[in-house]
């Protein structure tokens, strides 16, 4: 069990070593997650000398985190669902992702977004070569492949081979295209709509669209019953 | 001349496919990052840009969130919103309370 740092200090001594009275731990160490690094270290130091310059108050790390921690596929898949049973809503998707995602209720932030649709022979990956742009604020956090070497350099020459790696076999008949992030141009991709799946209502069919189908590293599939 | 950060194209290994959840610290950078963006302190372009800086060897070895503490760090010392000596200090800080909450027992009996 973890240090609770909500325990009460009156009637529990901290035998060699005193906190102010009323106060509880101004810090809350993760002691399961290892070692204390020098990066964790140099992080903790810049944290405190913007908050000591009152650049950045407690309240807003806070809120950051937690909106960190709100982001997820979920969302972006939510926008796949609508545009497979609302061809309008599909036609406004690829027109401007930031401004159908506002539709929803999901805030897709400044930067545009632009969704690359998969058909019937034409197959959309994304990858960031020069860095790890994404579209977090519809995906959450980045896979750590998405941000590593292999990646980011194979799967512009050789995308069938690093989707094959995934498990995503492309036939000689599907053209496979690859989209370069950039600071300033992030993509999501659109899958196809699985077969089996009609008559689905939202709800079902966001459940098919992982992670990896909006970045085009897999496909939806129909579980099989 | 191609930079060590520009590998599109280039051979590589196979995609390693293991991931990771996020620990708390690295959370914590990526805030910090945001914020100073929100905040106009400093830009993204300005974090990639300390981030290639850091020379190839730093961007092989470092993880992810490694290089982005030490781009950011780079960056508020050049624009002088934190000193050498502060960050030194602070650092020295954090050390010692980490310390003393290593200290502390790590469980305590329920009321």
């Amino acid at each position: 069990m973890s240090h609770d740092p909500d325990h009460d200090h009156q009637g529990l001594d901290h035998e060699d070593h005193d906190h102010p009275p009323g106060q509880r731990h101004p810090f809350q160490p993760d002691l399961e997650d290892g070692p204390y690094t020098w990066h964790m270290a140099l992080t903790d130091a810049i944290e405190q000398l913007l908050l000591a310059k009152g650049i950045l108050r407690p309240e807003q790390i806070r809120r950051t985190l937690e909106d960190i921690d709100s982001k997820s596929p979920a969302l972006g898949a939510r926008l796949v669902a609508r545009a497979w049973v609302d061809p309008a809503f599909k036609a406004r998707l690829l027109a401007d992702v930031n401004a159908a995602a506002a539709e929803l209720g999901i805030d897709a932030g400044p930067i545009p977004i632009r969704a690359v649709e998969c058909r019937p022979g034409e197959h959309h990956v994304v990858v960031c070569t020069l860095c790890s742009c994404y579209p977090r604020l519809l995906l959450g956090a980045a896979p750590d492949w998405y941000k590593a070497r292999a990646y980011r350099s194979r799967v512009v020459r050789e995308p069938r081979a690093v989707l094959a790696e995934f498990g995503l076999e492309l036939g000689p008949e599907v053209a496979v295209v690859v989209h370069d992030s950039t600071a300033e141009l992030r993509f999501m991709v659109l899958p196809e709509r699985p077969a089996g799946t009609e008559g689905w209502d939202e709800e079902r069919l966001a459940a098919l669209v992982t992670r990896d189908c909006l970045i085009g590293v897999a496909r939806p599939t129909v579980p099989s019953a | 001349m191609r930079r060590h950060h520009d590998m599109g194209g280039l051979p590589a290994g196979p995609v390693e496919r293991t991931e990771h959840e996020h620990a708390p610290w690295e959370k914590k950078v990526d805030a910090i990052l945001r914020l100073l963006v929100a905040e106009k302190v400093m830009t993204l372009d300005e974090l990639r840009r300390g981030i290639e800086e850091l020379g190839p060897g730093a961007y092989d070895e470092l993880s992810y969130f490694e290089r982005w503490i030490r781009s950011i760090a780079n960056i508020l010392l050049e624009k002088g919103v934190i000193t050498v000596h502060e960050l030194a200090t602070a650092i020295e800080a954090a050390r010692a309370r980490r310390a003393a909450a290593e200290a502390c027992p790590k469980t305590v009996p329920a009321p």
